[in-house]
C-alpha cells in the first residue's frame, strides 16, 4: 500500500516527446511505472519511445483509462496543462516544471476549487512508491519498498532521507515532493490525512522550509486529532539570515510568515518529534519504529 | 525583480493612482534645479535604493527651500545606506527622486500581494501606515485587514466598503479608496507583480488620497512576457555577482563568512548551513544549483567563489538527484580549479547518483580535495581548513 500511486497507476505524461519529457518517460518505463502514453497537441496518433501521443488529456484517457498525468511541459506553457488535467478530472497530476509564473497559480488554484483532481507541485520532484511506481525526476537509487512515508519541500533533502532511511532497514510507503513555490497543489496537511489512512505507512516524515506557512498549517493539523503514527519534522534555514530571500520563493516576512524557530516551536507543541538537522532524521526514525 | 520607488510610481500613476509630483536627480544641482520646477513649499529627498526600510536609516528628509534639497541630495547620493534589508555593505545611492511633499492628515498602509495558502490575490490595509509599520505590525499583527479578490482582478463592493470601513475610511474618500484598490489589483495582475505596497498612503488635508511611497515587486518567472521592464534601470536584484550566477542557472546569495558552499537544492543548501552554523562556522554564501545547470555553468559559479578573497575553503555537498547527477558537479569542480591561480583547500561530500563515478573522476584527474563521506565530518572539515 502507499498513497497517490501505485501498481495500479496508469501514468500518462503531457510533454512527452519534449527533451526532458522523453529521458523522464523513459526512466520512469524502465522503473516499472505503467506508463499508457503522452500528451503533446498536434501530435495525436503517432508513437514516441513506443507509447501513443495523443492530442488532449482526455482523449489519451478515454483511450488508456490512464489515472494519473505527470507533467513536464515548458513553464510558459504549463498552467494551461494543468487546468486541462483538472478539467478532463485526472485523479492525480503531477506538476515538475519549474519557474512558473505565480499569478499562472493563481488561476490553476481556481480551477481546482471543488475539482476532483489532486495536483501535486509545481516544482515538485514528484511522486515515488519505491518498487511500484515513479511519477517524476526523483533519483531511485537509494529508495526502497517500505512503511515510512515522506512530504518534503525539497527534492535534494529528501534524496538525501530518503538514503538515510534506507541504510538504517526503513524503507519508504511513498515520498512526496509538494514543491518549492509559493501556490502548490497538495501540502503537508493533505499529506498527512493520506498517510494517517494509509495502512500501509507507520512513521511520516516532514520536510520542511522557512517560509510559507505549510508547517504551521500541518502542527494546526496534528494539534486537532491524535495522530496515530510518529511524525518526526525537519525545518532547514534556521540560520538563514531574516532579511534575504534563500532558497525556495519566500514570502513576506512582516506578514506572519515563520521563521525555523516559530515552525519548530508550533510543530512540537503539536506533537511531531522535531529534530535540528538532516543527519538525525532517519535515527529519529528508527527510535520511534523501535518504540511503536 | 524590485521596482525603484520612482518607476513604481510611474507605474501607479500610469494606471490612475495619484502620487505626489516628482523627478530622478543623480547631482545635487540637478536635484535643486527640480525642486525649484515643482510645485509647492516643502519638498522630500528620496534615496533611490531598492532595500526597504530606508526612513528610518536616513534615506528620506524633507526640505522647506529648493537650496536644502540641493545639501540633502549632496549628502546622500554616493553614500552607501544601511537598513535592516541591506546587510551590514549597505547599499550605494545612485539616485535620488525629488518630489512635492504632502501634507498628511492620516497615513495608511495598502498592499497587494498573493495568499499563499489560499493561491488567491489579497488587498492587505492598514491605518497603521507610515515608516514603523512594519515593527508595529510584527508585534500586533491584527492592525492589518484583508480583502479578497478573485482571480480576474474583481471584488465584492460591499466587501471592499467593509474593508475600508475598518480602516476607519467613508463618505467621499471611501470612494476614492475604492478606485485606487481597484488601480492596484489592475497594475498586479497586469504587470505579473509578486507585490504591491503604498506605504504610506496618504489622505490629504483636502480629503484626497495621495500614493506617498510605493515598491512594486515583479515576478521574475513571468519577465518573459514583460519586455517593458527589461529597460528599465532596476535590471534585476542588485548584487552583480549574485545576477552573473543567475545566468549560470545559479541561485547565489552572497555572507559574511569564509566557506564557500557548493550545493544542489535549496533544501540541502540551507540543511547545510544549518549544520556550517552550528558547528561554529561561517558560510560565505548560499548556492543552489538549478537541475538544468550544466557543468561548465557550476565551474563558473564555483569560480566566483575562488576568486572571492573572503573564501578560505570550499565545502562542495551534493547529493546526485535523478536530474543533477555527481558527475556534473566534480566536473565542474575540476573546470573550476584549473582555471583558477588560488589555492583554497576543498572539502567534497558526494551521495547519491553517480557518487562513486564522480569521486573516482576527481581521483582521476588529480583534483586536490579532502574526501569525506558523512556531512558531519565534511562540516568539520571545511571548518577547520577555513580556520
Amino acid at each position: 500500500m502507499s498513497i497517490l500511486a501505485n501498481a495500479d497507476t496508469k501514468l500518462i505524461v503531457q510533454g512527452m516527446t519534449g527533451r526532458s519529457g522523453t529521458f523522464y518517460t523513459d526512466q520512469a518505463i524502465n522503473y516499472g511505472t505503467d506508463v499508457v502514453g503522452g500528451v503533446r497537441p498536434g501530435k495525436g496518433g503517432k508513437n514516441h519511445i513506443g507509447r501513443p501521443v495523443f492530442n488532449t488529456v482526455g482523449e489519451a484517457m478515454r483511450e488508456t483509462a490512464a489515472n494519473a498525468s505527470m507533467i513536464m511541459v515548458p513553464a510558459h506553457n504549463a498552467a494551461q496543462a494543468m487546468i486541462e488535467a483538472i478539467e478532463a478530472e485526472m485523479p492525480l497530476i503531477v506538476c515538475v516544471t519549474e519557474r512558473i509564473p505565480v499569478l499562472d497559480m493563481v488561476r490553476v488554484k481556481d480551477a481546482l476549487r471543488g475539482a476532483k483532481s489532486e495536483l501535486v507541485g509545481p516544482n515538485s520532484q514528484g511522486v515515488l512508491t519505491p518498487g511500484a511506481c515513479k511519477i517524476g525526476v526523483m533519483s531511485t537509487a537509494d529508495a526502497k519498498p517500505g512503511h515510512i512515508g515522506i512530504a518534503s519541500r525539497s527534492a535534494s533533502l529528501t534524496s538525501e532521507v530518503v538514503a538515510n532511511l534506507s541504510s538504517l532497514g526503513l524503507g519508504q510507503s511513498t515520498t512526496v515532493g509538494i514543491g518549492g513555490d509559493p501556490v502548490h497543489g497538495i501540502g503537508f496537511v493533505r499529506c498527512l490525512e493520506l498517510f494517517m489512512a494509509d495502512p500501509d505507512t507507520q512513521g511520516v516524515v516532514l520536510i520542511g522550509e522557512i517560509g510559507g506557512s505549510e508547517e504551521e498549517q500541518a502542527a494546526a493539523f496534528l494539534k486537532a486529532q491524535s495522530y496515530e503514527k510518529p511524525v518526526i519534522a525537519l525545518v532547514v534555514g534556521r540560520h538563514a539570515p531574516a532579511q534575504r530571500r534563500m532558497g525556495h520563493a519566500g514570502t513576506l516576512s512582516v506578514f506572519g510568515s515563520g521563521n525555523a524557530a516559530s515552525k519548530n516551536a508550533a510543530l512540537k507543541a503539536a506533537g511531531a518529534s522535531v529534530v535540528e538537522n538532516v543527519v538525525s532524521v532517519a535515527p529519529a526514525m528508527a527510535e520511534a519504529m523501535a518504540r511503536a | 525583480m524590485n521596482l525603484y520607488e520612482h518607476e513604481a510610481k510611474e507605474i501607479l500613476a500610469q494606471y490612475g493612482v495619484p502620487v505626489p509630483e516628482g523627478h530622478i536627480a543623480t547631482t545635487s544641482a540637478d536635484a535643486e534645479a527640480q525642486a525649484r520646477a515643482l510645485p509647492g513649499h516643502k519638498f522630500a529627498v528620496k534615496a533611490q535604493i531598492l532595500a526597504g526600510g530606508r526612513g528610518l536609516a536616513g534615506g528620506v528628509e524633507l526640505a522647506a527651500t529648493p537650496s536644502k534639497v540641493g545639501e540633502i541630495a549632496k549628502r546622500l547620493i554616493g553614500a552607501r545606506l544601511v537598513t535592516p534589508q541591506t546587510g551590514a555593505e549597505g547599499e550605494t545611492v545612485e539616485r535620488v527622486y525629488v518630489e512635492t511633499a504632502v501634507d498628511s492628515e492620516r497615513d495608511f498602509f495598502l498592499a497587494v500581494i498573493v495568499d499563499q495558502s489560499s493561491g488567491t490575490v489579497s488587498v492587505l490595509g492598514s491605518k497603521a501606515g507610515g515608516v514603523d509599520f512594519e515593527e508595529r505590525v510584527k508585534r500586533e499583527p491584527g492592525i492589518v485587514e484583508t480583502l479578497n479578490v478573485a482571480h480576474d482582478g474583481s471584488f465584492d463592493d460591499a466587501a471592499c466598503a467593509a474593508f475600508l470601513g475598518k480602516l476607519g475610511i467613508s463618505g467621499a474618500p471611501a470612494a476614492e479608496a475604492g478606485d485606487i484598490i481597484a488601480a492596484l489589483v489592475k497594475v498586479f495582475l497586469r504587470t505579473d507583480a509578486t507585490l504591491i505596497e503604498v506605504n504610506p498612503l496618504t489622505l490629504t488635508r483636502d480629503g484626497t488620497f495621495c500614493a506617498v511611497d510605493a515598491k512594486i515587486s515583479i515576478d521574475n518567472n513571468a519577465l518573459y512576457r514583460h519586455p517593458e521592464f527589461a529597460t528599465l534601470s532596476s535590471g534585476a536584484d542588485g548584487d552583480e555577482i549574485e545576477m552573473q550566477a543567475q545566468k549560470d542557472e545559479i541561485n547565489l546569495v552572497r555572507l559574511d563568512g569564509n566557506i564557500g558552499v557548493v550545493v544542489n537544492g535549496a533544501g540541502l543548501a540551507l540543511a547545510t548551513q544549518d549544520m556550517i552554523t552550528d558547528a561554529g562556522g561561517r558560510a560565505a554564501n548560499f548556492m543552489d544549483i538549478r537541475t538544468t545547470a550544466t557543468s561548465l555553468q557550476v565551474a563558473r559559479g564555483i569560480g566566483m567563489l575562488l576568486s572571492d578573497p573572503n573564501v578560505k575553503s570550499i565545502l562542495v555537498h551534493i547529493h546526485g538527484g535523478g536530474m543533477t547527477p555527481c558527475d556534473t558537479i566534480a566536473e565542474a569542480l575540476a573546470l573550476a580549479l584549473a582555471w583558477s591561480d588560488r589555492k583554497v583547500p576543498v572539502v567534497t561530500r558526494l551521495a547519491g547518483h553517480n557518487a562513486d563515478y564522480a569521486r573516482q573522476m576527481l581521483v582521476d584527474r588529480n583534483v586536490p580535495h579532502e574526501r569525506c563521506d558523512s556531512i558531519s565530518d565534511a562540516v568539520q572539515a571545511a571548518i577547520a581548513r577555513a580556520a
